[in-house]
């Protein structure tokens, strides 16, 4: 090895994967020197759910042995580790959807990202902590622990996905991967300075992503750098006959385009602002770095208009209903038969099936759970369908129409990815309505379909991350990795350097050696 | 308690009745409907599951082609309109037996919609059933209860869970509701479960065998005042398991629903349970809230498409149809209309058919199926199908009587000793070793004994009275076992008296 | 508008199967009705001619060959149930005085 650990694990992950293929470090020698940052940064950081060392150092020292023909054969990124939110399924490493319900669960199978991981030669370091079944904004929702964001550990690092994001941010993991329903890749990407990517809906396989709304989960990367999320992306998707919702088409060029845009040169492209997404409850800061970058696409000569999507005003009802429903049903099968908890009822209530149903699901899931389990079971019950379900369907085709229409006018949209940088612990908990609007800006994408991707913007006025967010047509995911490589190189070079370059990493001090 | 019921004839002079038949049908595909997890009858529980199967976090549905293909098949047999585009939806409610705690199947866009089924009644009445939809599901696991008595939910201390049977896909019929058939509901009722059960096994989707659960319905039944009164409430009778059953649960609600109403009392909208032991339906659970089903649809599962190519494929797959197959066989064989109805009610056409195949005349197959077998199945309370002898069995021994290998009465061993287990007929002919005796030197002998033994029917027969003729060929056959040839026997015996 | 009475709170956690404490349902029945304010005005713009969305991307089901794969064994099947006996799953009486 030829760097200090603290070096090693700062460096990019398509940086990594140029070493292990020059032999200047091995795969294994990755893996270890994440295992200590993660060993360092975990009391503060709380990211992981479960650190799988052994397995990882198994695949590592699987993929050293390889031959130089067989791991020639192998994607860039082979070699490099990867944490996993918990969200997905992993054969034999305890998966639990950060849900006291599944507690203790080891699933029997993998999900078809984890089969491509492993095939791939990429070590699993852990499972990274979340909202309890992916529902929250703020990771606070967690049944087991609290994750902190790396640049101020007072304050959440967004979420669902926090554990991800701020793995990837402290340096614990130089990829991840998440899940992405109303935001929750997105969302804490913008919160701990991260990229991360929503694809297409269908682009990447959901078999063995935990559901959480069916029709609007999706995996997908979580990094330091747009071109590692496009490598990553193109090793994870593409058509899987066990997902009925895959897209028969494979990945997208999108290493290219990033690789392609890292020139600097957007002539030629025309960029939409989403006038409905910013202004009124949007933060000073955000709206101060965000419109600092859409200055940096028009000097790199990209066409900047503004375009109105008039039905995103409805998005957030429509995914507060469509939502929970699916949530209500995707989640019933906890049930305490076939895997998890189990409660039976306490004496004097009569104990049969559907008792011990009741008291397992009122005691394996929290508050936020519960809440979206209820309204959705409302929403699809027998006389409130249509007015409710039937219609958020209807605004769903707006949505799409919406997008449809922008997209005749321009390349990619753009908008903050989120209203906020990071909050204060509590600070949201106890007014749902108040974290649902988090997701103001990163939910349309989610309804449509269309692949979207938050990446760093600068630090606020509060010396927080603030993320812009990129939105391409459906299937078309290269489309935003182009502007996206521009805009991080344009932005580098005026910061001289990576923005964590400005994350104090208190943790790494005593990795140097 | 007993409820009260009104005369069968009474109520049905009095009460129009409506009624309408849900049947399930499950599927003989190789996997389940939304996986492909191995489907087969019997196994260690818990042994035929994929990830999906058992519910597992992750997991998800994708649709089985030949569940499709066969849906196709039974759309086209009972005249419905099959959909170009139709949908799965979630019909979500908990029960320990659903693995997802929602079943897969159709809503308001089901695969096959708006068809009839003609169904023949038994002194030739052809009434036409109208079909709603034939829909694709899953079904759910099965459950053992432990600890009550005789295996019953009631009163039972636990369940236990096996997962095999869920997800193997169903289509589920309904029927519109039936009008018009009076007091011949329950002879229509059986007729169109009969027709039904026909169908799937000519088309080759289901075993359709009702004492394995491989087909059952819920029977709705209302009655109101006169034809052109609205529907009255009807009762629903959940998971009738024999064509006996149907047809006696709905004489069953017929007389009671009568006596309740002539009593002013209303008919509750609930669902009941046939009671084979007492012959009744019996109450169940009030319609309510609790089944608000919320359906939804999967989207898990995106529209499924069935172009025009398709339909025209399976079209040109489509096998002959029960009644016509009746009538050409009917036809072929020369049987009169009473003839077919005793094959038809002993359940051996097919049977028949095959033994036919297998070389027989189709007298003597039907001779076999509708004797000595029909015999042994009703002694043994076993179906005709279900007798360890096979139509090439029955083919073999007609083969050995044409070849004068065998008489009827070595035939009617050897056929025993089939069904004994003792093997294939020729291994039983052997093992026994039957024979008829054609040596005239043996006959000869026993013919001179049993004239010995007999003078005074000596006398007779030499004097012209050929009566008692039976008398010498009786002691002959006995000495020779019944191995000797009847006709044989009689010549040696004339010649000897001449 | 749809307003939430506890009775109905207490209804849908009877069909969602969770068995909510009174204070989760004082809980619910205000949080609740907020969100249904916020997310109602859906309908103003769900007219008939609109069609529903239930997958935003427009694919027709892929229909797979009935060809069995190998199944979980009974272990691994069984291996996460909370109770088991005899290969198979325990559930607690099915009928109930409640029923």
């Amino acid at each position: 090895m030829t760097e200090a650990t603290n070096e090693l694990v700062k460096l990019s992950a398509a940086e990594m994967a140029a070493a292990v293929k020059k032999g200047d470090v091995s795969s294994r020698e990755l893996v270890d020197a994440h295992l200590a940052v993660i060993e360092a940064a975990e009391p503060s950081i709380k990211a992981f759910l479960k650190v799988s060392g052994d397995v990882a150092r198994e695949q590592a020292d699987a993929f050293d042995a390889k031959s130089a023909d067989e791991k020639a054969a192998l994607p860039e990124l082979a070699g490099v580790p990867i944490a996993i939110k918990d969200m997905i399924v992993t054969k034999g490493i305890e998966t639990t959807a950060a849900s006291k319900i599944l507690e203790g669960w080891i699933p029997p199978y993998d999900a078809t990202v984890i089969e491509k991981l492993k095939a791939a030669g990429m070590p699993i370091l852990g499972k990274t902590n979340l909202d309890e079944f992916a529902q929250g904004s703020s990771t606070e929702h967690s049944a087991y622990q609290t994750t902190h964001n790396p640049w101020d550990t007072e304050r959440v690092p967004g979420g669902s996905g926090g554990g991800s994001a701020s793995a990837v941010a402290a340096f614990e993991a130089p990829l991840a991967l998440g899940t992405d329903t109303g935001g929750s890749i997105r969302q804490p990407g913008a919160l701990t300075g991260t990229v991360g990517v929503k694809p297409t809906y269908g682009g990447v396989s959901r078999f063995g992503a935990i559901a959480m709304a069916s029709s609007l989960d999706q995996i997908g990367p979580v990094t330091r750098t747009v071109l590692d999320s496009a490598l990553l992306q193109e090793i994870i998707g593409g058509n899987d006959r066990r997902d009925s919702t895959s897209i028969p088409e494979g990945p997208r060029p999108m290493a290219a385009a990033a690789r392609e845009g890292a020139k600097r040169d957007l002539k030629g492209m025309k960029v939409g602002l989403v006038k409905e997404l910013g202004g009124d409850g949007f933060q000073p800061g955000v709206e101060a770095r965000f419109n600092e970058a859409v200055r940096k696409l028009q000097d790199m000569g990209a066409e900047v208009v503004e375009v109105s999507c008039p039905h995103f005003e409805y998005a957030l009802g429509a995914y507060y209903i469509i939502m929970p429903s699916e949530v209500s049903s995707n989640l019933a099968r906890y049930d305490g038969m076939r895997y998890g908890l189990r409660v039976m009822p306490p004496a004097g209530v009569p104990q049969t099936a559907a008792n011990m149903m009741a008291y397992t699901r009122e005691a394996g899931f929290g508050d936020e759970v519960k809440r979206r389990i209820i309204l959705g079971t409302y929403a699809l019950s027998a006389g409130y369908y249509d007015a409710w379900y039937g219609s958020a369907q209807k605004v769903r085709t707006l949505i799409i129409e919406d997008f449809r229409k922008a997209f005749e006018q321009v390349d990619v949209l753009v908008s903050p990815t989120s209203p906020s940088t990071a909050f204060k612990f509590g600070e949201k908990m106890d007014d749902p309505l108040a974290m649902y609007m988090n997701d103001i800006a990163t939910i349309p994408a989610n309804l449509a379909g269309v692949p979207a991707m938050s990446i760093p913007a600068g630090l606020s006025d509060d010396g927080l991350p603030v993320g812009f967010q990129f939105i391409a047509p459906q299937q078309r995911d290269e489309v935003m990795y182009k502007p996206a490589a521009a805009l991080e190189a344009a932005l580098e070079e005026d910061w001289n350097g990576p923005i964590w370059q400005d994350l104090k990493a208190p943790w790494l001090d005593g990795l140097a050696k | 308690m007993a409820e009260k019921l009104m005369k069968y004839a009474d109520a049905t002079k009095k009460y129009d009745v409506v009624f309408g038949l849900e049947t399930h049908v499950e599927l003989c595909t190789k996997t389940k409907l939304f996986c492909p997890a191995e489907v087969s009858f019997g196994g260690e529980p818990n042994t035929q599951l994929t990830p999906v199967s058992l519910g597992l976090p992750g997991s998800l549905p994708v649709v089985n082609k030949t569940a499709v293909d066969y849906a196709i098949k039974l759309g086209l047999a009972l005249h419905c309109e099959i959909a170009e585009w139709s949908q799965f939806a979630r019909k979500n409610y908990f029960y320990p037996d659903m693995p997802r705690d929602y079943q897969i199947s159709q809503y308001d866009k089901p695969t096959n919609g708006n068809g009839y089924l003609d169904v023949e009644l038994e002194d030739g009445t052809v009434f036409r059933v109208p079909i709603e939809r034939a829909h694709i599901e899953d079904d759910a696991g099965k459950n053992t209860h432990v600890g009550g008595a005789d295996g019953r939910i009631e009163g039972a201390d636990h369940s236990l869970v096996d997962y095999n049977r869920a997800g193997v896909p169903l289509i589920e019929i309904v029927t519109k509701p039936i009008e018009g058939a009076g007091d011949r509901a329950p002879e229509i009722a059986g007729a169109y479960m009969r027709a039904i059960r026909d169908i799937v096994r000519a088309l080759g989707i289901s075993h359709a065998r009702m004492e394995q659960g491989n087909m059952r319905a819920d029977v709705n039944v209302s009655l109101r005042p006169s034809a052109d009164a609205p529907y009255g409430t009807r009762s629903e009778t959940k998971n009738v398991n024999s064509f006996r059953g149907i047809e006696k649960t709905i004489q069953y609600e017929i007389r009671r629903q009568a006596a309740r109403l002539d009593e002013g009392k209303e008919i509750l909208q609930e669902t009941r349970h046939w009671d084979e032991a007492s012959q009744t339906t019996a109450g169940g659970r009030l319609k309510s809230d609790a089944d608000d089903y919320r359906y939804f649809p999967d989207p898990d599962l995106v529209m499924l498409h069935i172009t025009k190519e398709h339909i025209a494929e399976m079209e040109a797959q489509m096998p002959e149809m029960p009644r016509e197959r009746r009538n050409r066989l009917k036809a072929e064989w020369g049987l009169t209309d009473l003839q077919l109805r005793d094959i038809l009610n002993a359940d051996a056409l097919d049977l028949i058919e095959e033994t036919v195949k297998a070389g027989a005349t189709a007298g003597g197959a039907r001779k076999w199926w509708l004797g000595e077998l029909s015999r042994e199945a009703n002694a043994k309370g076993v179906s005709l199908e279900e007798l360890p002898v096979t139509p090439a069995d029955v083919a073999e021994v007609e083969k050995l009587i044409a070849d004068g290998k065998l008489n009827d009465k070595l035939a009617k061993q050897t056929i025993a000793g089939v069904l004994a287990g003792e093997g294939t007929p020729d291994e039983v002919v052997k093992k026994h070793g039957y024979k008829i005796v054609e040596d005239s030197g043996a006959i000869e002998a026993a013919v001179d004994a049993a004239f010995e033994a007999n003078p005074d029917v000596v006398e007779k027969l030499k004097s012209g009275n050929m009566k008692p003729m039976g008398v010498i060929i009786g002691a002959v056959m006995k000495a020779t076992r019944g191995q000797a040839d009847a006709k044989a026997v009689t010549k040696i015996v004339r010649e000897k008296l001449q | 508008m749809p307003t939430f009475t506890r009775e109905e709170i207490v209804h849908l956690g009877d069909l969602a199967r969770i068995a909510l404490t009174d204070e989760e349902i004082t809980r619910l029945q205000g949080e609740l009705n907020v969100i249904a304010d916020s997310i109602n005005k859906v309908q103003e713009v769900a007219s008939d001619d609109v069609a529903p969305t239930a997958n935003p991307v427009p694919l027709e089901a892929y229909l797979r060959p009935d060809e069995p794969v190998t199944p979980l064994t009974q272990a691994e099947a069984l291996a996460g149930g909370p109770k088991t006996e005899a290969g198979m799953f325990v559930a607690p009486r099915i009928l109930g005085s409640e029923e």
